[in-house]
Order: structure tokens, then C-alpha cells, then sequence
């Protein structure tokens, strides 16, 4: 699947939900269900600290895709990470060079990617594509 | 015209002089319980900085013409309601600053030129992060050591340690009145009697304080006592330093500019004479009015007033709030402001701030930039709810009913 096609499909999920408290119960269970990082990689290295939230991220090449796994200590963050390697993971650097993030907002969770969140997300999306841009020149 | 009698007290009569208080927040309306941060801003101080910029903004003290003239005198008028309010002994003791930090940072550099290697310097660990680095800076450019009064369970300074760490050596006392993160009061008076036992000066930090209890200065005999006016139902960007005479006198100016020489020749330049010394360029002028007119809103409504109801609504809260399973006060001295830093189980406060933001609610969460506490107490932040004499006890309520669904909905 294309990143826009994942990128619909979430939008079409949440399109479902008819308030705040359901797009979040939803989030929050994505966060406590999914084990998001092997624990070998929840190190100092791979951290993005957020002043309110860390965010633990690791990054791999697998048949010229980038496979991402992350963590967070705040559940809400940790679900809307959830999202994000759904969108971003197991696909092409180039791919996910060009990508953006704008289904955030049709989603109803853009205050969380608002960069004076300082939950670690808006850094940890920059991380998302730089990992992408050193394997897309490996590539070349 | 602000009366000079005291309003009898009704918080939902206080409440229709706080326009924001009327607003909604994610289609609630808003619960505002982040007053630690920044308290809101009724009309009689906003009418006050319309008044300026609609009829008399002008640059001050140098200008002969009408305007001018009639900011200067509000200007200063403002400076001597602050110095009355705080019970200074002269006006010129009443230093205008950008906030507590800045005065902060001014002492600080200050006294760079008066320590030397050997010296001491005592900060309490109920710092907020703004008293920890300049002294850190201090010490690196002097030499002189950074001492720390340690903290105990409840959150209160252990003041026998106070006690070992204070000798002939220390040369300066810094603590705050009382602990942003934890709401703490400390025992200042006793500090400073400690502290000019052993020919040391003494700097409180009063921003979390002067919203609740009146400081005076003279009978604290405190050498330097900071604080802002947007904690104090002022606007940001202004606040105060108050310095005993002779220590301003002694402490060399912080930045050069206009306001603050007397003269000015290429091979010399002398200083003007305080507060002046201190407040080189335009200043915030509309700011220091709108100060002095939050201080007489204040004061109108009294200051044992707001801190008798403060007191109920922070029982009232604390009750409620140790009746809900796995919460946990970090904080617990009897002698606190309306302040309650909290956790539920193991739930990050992030979680439980964003969820009480859609229902309406602001608190603060996360460390409170006193990152040492909350390593001392092995956590990554709290949830923290400040209380202000516009609050009541219904919207406690509705806070604790948010509360325990934010709980239901992450457990």
C-alpha cells in the first residue's frame, strides 16, 4: 500500500468516530496494545526528548524499505505513534522523503503535531524522514 | 477610580470581572486551574492598558511634552503603589524588571564582581530552574561554590541542613517563598535571620507568593525579594526587583543604555541614580502601570481574603482529590498556597493533561522546570492544579469528575 492509501484508510476510520472521546479511546488502545520497539533499542541513543513526553525511535533497512519501531512513555503519544509507523513504516526512503503528515489534521490531532507540544512527536517525525534520507543515500 | 475599601467577597461576584473566565475550551466551558503558571487578567487591569495605548502612550522621563509627561507620572505613580504594596522604604528600592527571571539574572550579575574562589553560594532544591542556572553561572565565572538545601518527603526544606551548609564563607542565600512545582511555603523569615547571622545577603524568589501572601520587605529585612506582575492578575513581561539601598548601591549596572547614565563622555560615563541605574532603555511601560493596577485590584479585594479562601478551595481539593484510588500528592506540607501536584497509578501526566484539555480543564503537567524535584521523588513530571480566588468549588467538582473519567478512559 501507498503511503496516501494508508494515509485514507486511517481518515476513513476515523471519519467513524462521533466525538473526541471515542478518536481517543481509540488512540489510547492502539497505545496499550502495541508493543512498538524491541527493548534492546529503548536506549539513550534512540531517544527524543519531549519536555513532557520521551519518544523512544529505531530504524532498519529490509528489502529496500525502512522499517521504523518507536515508543513513548505517554500512552496518547505512544497511539498516535502507532499511527504514524502505520503510515511511514515498511516503505521506500524516497517515499517517505516526499510524504507529509497533513491527515493528522483530518483526523482531528493536530495540536499534538504542533510544535509547541513538546511531546517529542514534531521531532520524532523529523527523525522519521532523516533516517529515510541516509538510507535513500545509500541507496544511491 | 479604584476604592480604597475592601469589596466584600463572592467569587462568582470576582468571577464577572475576568472576561476569559467566560469562554469556552473544546466546546466546555473553561476550567482554568493553571493559575501557578499565569493568573488570568480582570477588566479593571485591562481597561487600564487600553486607557494607555488609546490616550497617553508616550516614551517617559525625557520628554517635556504632555504625553510624556502624564506616562512618567503613571509610571512612577505605579512604582510607589508597588513599593507601598511591599512596604519598601523608598521607591528607588522598587527596581522595574521584564519579570523574576530577569531579576534574578540582574543580582546574579551583579554580584559576579563582588564573590571570589572560596566564596559560597546556598540555593534551596525547590528551585524552579530559573534560580538554579544563573547561580550555576555565577560559580563557573567566580569560582565560588554552589551549595544545596536538601528536601524532604513532604516537599518542606530541612532547614538543620540549612544550618550545616551555612558558615562564614556564604555570601549569598537564594530560596523561593514558595515551591512552584509543590506549592511549599518556606520559612523565609527564619532563612534570613539565619542567613544575616553570618554577614550573608538574602534573595527571595516571590513569584509563586505574591499572588497569595503580602510580603513585607522591611519586617522580612530581606535584601532583594523578585517578582511578576502576570501572576498577580498583571500582564507578562513586567515584573519587579525590590533591593535594600545599600545593596543596590553596591551592585554595578546590568545592561548600558539609554535612562540609565548621567552622563556620557567617550573617556567616562557615570551612572544615574536609582532605580535608574538598573533600567537602561524603554522600558514596558504600559506594563508597570497595568502592575500598580493589578496591585490595587488585589488589594481591594485583600489579600487575607484571598488567601482564607484559597486555603478552603486547597482542602476542599485535596480532600476530593485523595479519594480517587492510586493518586498520589507529591507536596504534602501543611504549610502550602492553593497548589496540588499530583499523579494517578502510573499513568503520565501528558496523558491525563491532554484528556482534561478536551473536557475543558487546563492544568499543567510535566516537570514545572524543577527537574531536581522531580528526580528527587523518581518521577517524570506531575499533573498540577493551581488554584486562584476567581475559582470555586463547583468547577473543583467538575475537575474531579473530569478527573476520574480521564482515569477510566487510560487504565
Amino acid at each position: 500500500m501507498t503511503i496516501k492509501a494508508v494515509q485514507e484508510e486511517i481518515i476513513d476510520e476515523f471519519s467513524m468516530f462521533e466525538d473526541w472521546e471515542e478518536r481517543y479511546q481509540y488512540m489510547i488502545d492502539l497505545g496499550k496494545d502495541l508493543p512498538l520497539i524491541d527493548g534492546q533499542y529503548k536506549t539513550e541513543d534512540n531517544i527524543i526528548k519531549g519536555c513532557q513526553s520521551k519518544v523512544w525511535v529505531h530504524a532498519n533497512m529490509d528489502d529496500n524499505k525502512v522499517v521504523f519501531t518507536a515508543d513513548s512513555d505517554a500512552i496518547i503519544t505512544k497511539g498516535i505513534i502507532a499511527i504514524l509507523i502505520r503510515v511511514f513504516s515498511n516503505q521506500h526512503p524516497k517515499d517517505i522523503i516526499e510524504a507529509n503528515t497533513d491527515f493528522i489534521d483530518q483526523i482531528g490531532l493536530k495540536e499534538h503535531l504542533s510544535p509547541t507540544r513538546a511531546n517529542g512527536l514534531v521531532s520524532m517525525i523529523k527523525q522519521l524522514k532523516l533516517y529515510a534520507i541516509a538510507y535513500q543515500t545509500q541507496l544511491n | 477610580m479604584v476604592s480604597i475599601y475592601k469589596r466584600m467577597f463572592n467569587a462568582e461576584d470576582i468571577r464577572q470581572d475576568f472576561p476569559i473566565l467566560n469562554r469556552e475550551v473544546n466546546g466546555k466551558p473553561l476550567i482554568y486551574l493553571d493559575n501557578a503558571a499565569t493568573s488570568q487578567t480582570p477588566q479593571q487591569v485591562i481597561d487600564v492598558i487600553v486607557d494607555y495605548y488609546t490616550n497617553y502612550n508616550a516614551n517617559i522621563h525625557r520628554g517635556v511634552h504632555s504625553l510624556s509627561q502624564e506616562a512618567t507620572d503613571a509610571y512612577e505613580q505605579a512604582r510607589i503603589k508597588i513599593q507601598k504594596h511591599f512596604n519598601a522604604k523608598y521607591a528607588y528600592e522598587i527596581i522595574y524588571t521584564s519579570g523574576t527571571t530577569h531579576g534574578i539574572n540582574l543580582v546574579a550579575n551583579g554580584f559576579s564582581s563582588l564573590l571570589k574562589a572560596g566564596d559560597e553560594i546556598i540555593v534551596s532544591a525547590l528551585e524552579h530552574h530559573s534560580n538554579i542556572v544563573p547561580w550555576q553561572m555565577l560559580c563557573e565565572q567566580t569560582g565560588s561554590k554552589l551549595k544545596v538545601i536538601p528536601m524532604n518527603q513532604d516537599g518542606e526544606l530541612v532547614i538543620s541542613e540549612f544550618d550545616a551548609v551555612l558558615n562564614t564563607n556564604t555570601k549569598l542565600v537564594f530560596v523561593n517563598h514558595v515551591s512552584n512545582a509543590l506549592g511549599t511555603i518556606n520559612p523565609i523569615a527564619s532563612i534570613i535571620e539565619k542567613a544575616h547571622a553570618v554577614g550573608a545577603a538574602v534573595l527571595v524568589d516571590g513569584a509563586q507568593s505574591s499572588p497569595h501572601i503580602k510580603a513585607d520587605v522591611q519586617a522580612l529585612d530581606v535584601d532583594f525579594y523578585v517578582c511578576s506582575a502576570h501572576k498577580m492578575c498583571g500582564p507578562t513581561g513586567v515584573g519587579v526587583l525590590y533591593g535594600k539601598e545599600e545593596w543596590l548601591n553596591k551592585l554595578p549596572p546590568y545592561q548600558g543604555g539609554g535612562e540609565m547614565i548621567a552622563e556620557v563622555t567617550f573617556e567616562k560615563t557615570t551612572y544615574a541614580d536609582l532605580p535608574h541605574k538598573f533600567e537602561a532603555g524603554t522600558p514596558n511601560i504600559c506594563g508597570g502601570i497595568a502592575f500598580g493596577a493589578a496591585i490595587d485590584y488585589m488589594n481591594t479585594i485583600g489579600f487575607e481574603t484571598i488567601s482564607n479562601y484559597e486555603d478552603e478551595l486547597l482542602q476542599y481539593a485535596t480532600e476530593q482529590l485523595n479519594n480517587i484510588e492510586g493518586l498520589k500528592i507529591y507536596g504534602t506540607s501543611k504549610h502550602k498556597t492553593s497548589v496540588i501536584s499530583f499523579n494517578v497509578a502510573n499513568i503520565h501526566p501528558y496523558d491525563i493533561g491532554t484528556l482534561l484539555d478536551k473536557m475543558g480543564i487546563a492544568v499543567r503537567t510535566g516537570h514545572h522546570c524543577a527537574q531536581p524535584i522531580m528526580d528527587f521523588y523518581k518521577i517524570p513530571g506531575t499533573v498540577r492544579a493551581s488554584f486562584m480566588f476567581y475559582n470555586t468549588k463547583e468547577e473543583i467538582d467538575q475537575f474531579i469528575t473530569a478527573l476520574k473519567k480521564t482515569v477510566t478512559m487510560l487504565s
